[in-house]
């Protein structure tokens, strides 16, 4: 690999973030200006220099066989342990790179305007810093270990910003909330990788993807991977752990945009495709992550359709589209995964942008309380709705083509259940995105809520973000020529084949979710709430997210609270009683001998001491006898 | 021999003390200085020693040694390994932040200072001293001046705590008296002269039946400093007795005395015994790291709080020594010096809140990041290493002890699977840290700004001292912790290599 000149260059991708970090910490805390600038110039850089690797990767020929790899030793136990610090870079982590700096990059601008008033904005700036180097050091990992070091970073930034506000209680427990249930899952995902070390003696991703088509106790390899799945359910919030992303919203919504949807809840799709070879080698196991993709992908859009908090309903759309990539990847379309998950980054961080620009605006997220805004908000309502576009998967928008991979991959590798699921899906995205549009972008205007357009600094990121979300699924289309397939895959480059079946139904049903969205909330018609109140019942359960954080509430309070009670009981009245117990027996017997006892802490020493040499020389004896 | 460079280090202390002893008590501002001086001295020596060190020689380094009671072959003999040199630089960090975690001292201010470096210079002997009998002498050293410190200094109910420390401390510190003496007189029986040198006994061959008893005796009087379960209610009830610098030490390194004293000579004197009873070590270590934290996670009492978390985190190390193997034992002695700084400067900024808001219920507190950021940022800092996040010391420490214990080749105890069970369960804990820590930073620092705490300020000045020492320690190892691990490991490696030797014996179970 002679001549690379960016690809060298990687390490300081992560590292100038890095560097922000404290820079703005310590240093410009107090010029705000400063701050915003450093930070943005830190993830600028990056980008440029992630153009630059992309773009000798493809013009180099780096293919996902023949990456390159960069590693020194962080720390070394001679014979046991080597834990490397290294970068891999592969046309996987080069997209993704792209991806992760480019969307860090316009919501940082975007944020310039939208945390203008903040208090807090050097501060924010600065956690953002911190969150795009630690995001960016996991997606160059060459190995385990280092992924989790950058996965725990992660969801640290995660917590920091999703209690930004941390005045207000709601913040907190969501923060609070959060790390709690990643930790839960980050404890399987540490297991999993210890049984990979203990089995394979390396955390090195390659020297894995060696040893393990090789391995036959198919059993353990099970378990491990299995362990390693709860990373991804924890961190891209699949079921049962999706109950933190939701809450996540009470972050800023450039936040929203950025951890919470397009990259770091992500990352666990992307360790699935950087652990892919473990999970392919184990049927079983990918047949348990594509239903769990697929059950996390309806179950949240179900939820999404009933709830009225604009933030909300795009929390549980991203939950819904991660359950999508992470179906691709049961159903062994690695490739679909990632490009859904590239395109969604787009689209994704497009809509929380366009709905920051609305909550900006009015100070208000309750989209029932909103209407007519595109009169005032034409930018932000264009936007929105080719997000919207995308996201419904309307062609030729990005999310179109991506959806429409997974789908065809679920379709021709037998999942025909799994399809028609999908399918299903796609109609509910439709129309629950375009039941929001129609609520706060059309109808009538609430009194007493002004919108007014916001400033260029957050429409320009928009109409980037817009641009991206039209044209960056034509990287991918099955009419494209040595496409996304034939540049990030596993196994073997291939071409895909286009379904015209495929696309022609999920159009269609795409189009009826709108249609259906547009008859129910786009004229005056008291028809919602009617089926509302015929069908209460159902109605409660959606808009109760199935009741799921009230159950583990009850875990948590009842039972995990309740033992930890009764063992601090345990610990007062019985481990305590227990010696306080032999205390009271050798102060009766001070009472007995109350003449000895002089209350002098001394004289108690000495007793002791005597007693003690006594004991030694019985122990000496014993010791004598012994040998 | 040149410098006698850990003398000074032990000495300096004490040479502080004795000029305090003629400085006028009303002096106060001198007495304070005259401390920082005497631990800075013994920090910025140990921060040398500790990157002179030879790492890849190992062994002992820096001895000296002069004979004191020849016929009973007891010497003054000093020298520091791997393993005791990463514990040497923890007893000065918190030593030196001890002191400006007190200066806010108002009564009988001379007395606490000469009290307070005398139980560091008996901690530093306990270290540095490779006599067996010098080790039970400065032991005790640190024992007496603690218990004067938290009974005239303490706050709340202060004669209960100190009585219940220096009881539960002088029952073990006699436990550990008999099994010293026992060891002595065997092994001058083997050896043909009397010596308290712990390299000379080390090269005995005890007999496995005299191994299981006098390691026994000596499980429960390190286990009580650990403090292991049960024999932790020492702990908690101390540090909410105890003045902040106290609870600074007192956790912060005087625990460390017991799992020192377990790798240094409980599992090298009896390496049969050790495997004797491992078991039962790894069952009591998950009581300790489980049941701990789920108490810990139910306090009122911000103080209770971090009291039973290191009930928790100390819990890790007898896991450590438990497992019984290279990764596991440099897990436990990184996650003491670890654990010390982290606890340490809990201690402090509690302190720091104590000392503004008079009270350590969590009821009451609630916002403070809104007065008293930087206190927030350190205890946020703080809070993040005890739960084990990458990037901080305790992460390397945690990470080695699991894998050490999870991954240990199979040492004929128990069985290998209820081994990887207990450790899978003691590797849980870190999800409940989580939520203890988690919990106490969101009650205490966020939410709404409470009127009650309006007005308060923020540390400044020598206040700042323990957060950016102790701080920066904690990110410094964190990121680097090649420059601790290599230490460790090269002198863990011999204890290792004897208990691998050691011939097999059943597990107690």
């Amino acid at each position: 690999m002679a001549n690379l000149y960016w690809i060298p260059k990687a390490w300081l991708i992560p590292l100038l973030p890095a560097l922000a970090f404290p820079f703005i910490a310590f240093i410009t805390r107090k010029a705000r200006g400063l701050s915003a600038l450093t930070a943005i110039l830190a993830i600028g850089v990056s980008l440029v220099i992630s153009l630059g690797v992309l773009w000798e990767v493809i013009a180099h020929g780096i293919t996902m066989d023949n990456p390159v790899e960069y590693s020194t030793v962080w720390l070394q136990i001679p014979q046991l342990l080597k834990i490397e610090a290294g970068l891999l870079i592969d046309p996987l982590s080069a997209v993704m790179l792209l991806v992760v700096t480019l969307v860090a990059f316009l919501v940082e601008i975007y944020s310039i305007g939208y945390m203008e008033d903040d208090p807090g904005f050097s501060v924010f700036f600065a956690y953002l810093s911190l969150f795009g180097a630690s995001m960016l050091g996991l997606v160059l990992a060459n190995n385990y270990f280092m992924i989790y070091f950058f996965w725990e970073l992660v969801g640290l930034c995660s917590y920091l910003l999703i209690g930004f506000w941390y005045h207000r209680a709601e913040a907190a427990r969501a923060g609070f909330k959060a790390f709690v249930v990643n930790r839960l899952a980050d404890f399987g995902f540490l297991l999993g990788f210890f049984f990979l070390f203990i089995i394979f003696h390396t955390f090195n991703f390659r020297e894995l993807a060696a040893a393990i088509p090789a391995y036959h106790n198919v059993g353990l390899l099970t378990v491990a991977a299995l362990l390693v799945f709860t990373g991804p359910i924890g961190k891209s919030a699949q079921f049962p752990l999706h109950v933190w992303l939701p809450d996540a919203m009470e972050g800023p919504t450039p936040v929203s945009a950025l951890i919470h949807a397009a990259t770091m809840v992500a990352a666990g799709v992307y360790l699935l495709a950087r652990a892919y070879v473990l999970f392919a080698s184990l049927p079983n196991v990918m047949l348990v992550v594509a239903y769990v993709g697929g059950f996390t992908a309806i179950f949240a859009a179900t939820i999404a359709i009933a709830q009225r908090d604009i933030k909300r309903i795009l929390a549980y759309s991203t939950i819904s589209q991660l359950g999508y990539m992470v179906m691709a990847m049961g159903v062994g379309s690695m490739t679909a995964g990632i490009f859904h998950l590239t395109t969604h980054a787009f689209f994704k961080a497009l809509l929380f942008l366009a709905a920051g620009s609305v909550i900006h605006a009015l100070h208000e997220q309750d989209i029932f309380r909103m209407g007519g805004l595109y009169k005032d908000m034409k930018v932000t309502t264009v936007t929105f709705i080719i997000g919207a576009l995308a996201l419904a998967g309307i062609p030729p928008f990005a999310g179109f083509w991506s959806k429409d991979e997974i789908l065809a991959a679920a379709y021709h590798n037998g999942f025909l259940g799994l399809y028609i699921l999908g399918t299903l899906v796609a109609f509910l995205t439709a129309f629950y995105m375009f039941r929001l549009i129609f609520i706060t972008f059309f109808g009538e205007r609430r009194a007493g809520l002004h919108g007014h357009e916001s400033p260029p600094v957050m429409t320009i990121p928009l109409g980037i973000l817009a641009l991206l979300s039209i044209f960056a699924g034509f990287v991918g289309t099955p009419f494209t020529a040595r496409g996304f397939s034939t540049f990030v895959y596993y196994a073997a480059p291939h071409e895909v084949e286009p379904d015209y079946m495929v696309m022609a139904l999920s159009t269609l049903v795409a189009l009826a979710g709108i249609a259906l969205a547009w008859w129910l909330y786009g004229r005056p018609s008291d028809l919602p709430e009617r089926l509302k109140e015929s069908y209460r019942w159902a109605y409660n359960l959606l808009w109760n997210k199935f009741y799921i954080d009230e159950f583990y509430l009850w875990i948590y309070r009842r039972i995990f609270w309740g033992l930890a009670e009764a063992f601090h009981w345990h610990d007062r009245h019985v481990v305590d009683g227990l010696w306080d117990g032999v205390g009271d027996v050798t102060r009766a017997s001070g009472q007995k001998l109350r003449y000895l006892q002089t209350g002098n802490l001394q004289t108690y020493a000495l007793v002791f001491f005597t007693a003690v040499v006594v004991i030694a020389l019985w122990m000496a004896g014993m010791g004598g006898m012994i040998r | 021999m040149s410098f006698p460079v850990l003398s000074a280090i032990l000495l300096a202390p004490v040479a502080g003390l004795l000029i305090l002893l003629f400085i006028p008590e009303r002096e106060e501002l001198t007495i304070k200085i005259v401390s920082a001086l005497a631990t800075l001295v013994s920090l910025v020596l140990s921060v040398a020693i500790y990157f002179l060190y030879d790492s890849s020689q190992g062994g002992l380094q820096f001895c000296e040694e002069i004979s004191w009671l020849p016929e009973w072959g007891i010497k003054y003999s000093l020298g520091v390994d791997g393993i005791s040199l990463p514990l040497v630089l923890l007893t000065a960090l918190v030593g030196f932040t001890a002191v400006f975690a007190s200066w806010d001292i108002q009564r009988r201010v001379k007395e606490f200072f000469i009290f307070l470096l005398m139980l560091v210079a008996g901690i530093f002997g306990v270290f540095m001293t490779r006599d067996l009998f010098f080790f039970y002498l400065f032991f005790d050293m640190a024992v007496i001046p603690s218990y004067l410190l938290i009974i005239i200094w303490g706050s709340t109910r202060k004669e209960y705590g100190a009585m219940k420390l220096t009881l539960y401390h002088v029952v073990g510190s006699a436990f550990l008296l008999v099994a010293i003496i026992a060891t002595a007189i065997y092994g001058a029986k083997a050896l043909g002269y009397f010596t308290f040198d712990l390299y000379s006994l080390s090269q005995v061959n005890f007999d496995v039946g005299f191994q299981k008893i006098v390691f026994f005796l000596m499980l429960i009087g390190f286990g009580v400093l650990v403090p292991m379960w049960p024999l932790h209610l020492w702990a908690p009830d101390g540090h909410v007795a105890a003045p902040t610098a106290i609870s600074m030490l007192l956790a912060g390194v005087i625990m460390k005395l017991g799992g020192y004293g377990l790798i240094r000579v409980a599992l090298w004197f009896f390496p049969e015994a050790a495997h004797y009873w491992a078991p039962f070590i790894a069952l009591l270590s998950l009581v300790n790291v489980i049941y701990g934290a789920m108490v810990a996670m139910v306090q009122r009492d911000l103080k209770f709080v971090i009291g039973y978390s290191s009930v928790s985190h100390m819990g890790y190390v007898l896991l450590g020594v438990a497992a019984l193997n290279t990764l596991s034992l440099d897990g436990a002695v990184a996650q003491m010096f670890a654990h010390g700084v982290m606890t340490a400067l809990f201690f402090a900024l509690v302190g720091n809140v104590y000392q503004r808001t008079h009270t350590r219920e969590l009821a009451r507190l609630g916002g403070l990041a809104h007065q008293m950021p930087r206190v927030a940022a350190g205890f946020l800092l703080a809070g993040l290493a005890s739960l084990g996040l990458p990037g901080l010391n305790n992460f390397v420490a945690e990470f080695l002890i699991f894998l050490g214990a999870f991954g240990r080749e199979d040492l004929m105890l128990g069985g290998s699977l209820a081994f990887r069970t207990v450790a899978i369960l003691a590797i849980s804990g870190i999800v409940i840290t989580a939520v203890y820590v988690l919990r106490i930073v969101k009650n205490v620092f966020f939410g709404p700004p409470l009127p009650e705490w309006e007005g308060l300020s923020d540390v400044r000045g020598v206040e700042m001292v323990p957060i950016v020492v102790l701080g920066f320690t904690l990110i410094f190892f964190g990121l680097l912790p090649s420059l601790q691990i290599n230490m460790i490991d090269a002198s863990v490696a011999p204890i290792v290599a004897k208990i691998k030797a050691a011939k097999a014996i059943g597990g107690i179970f």
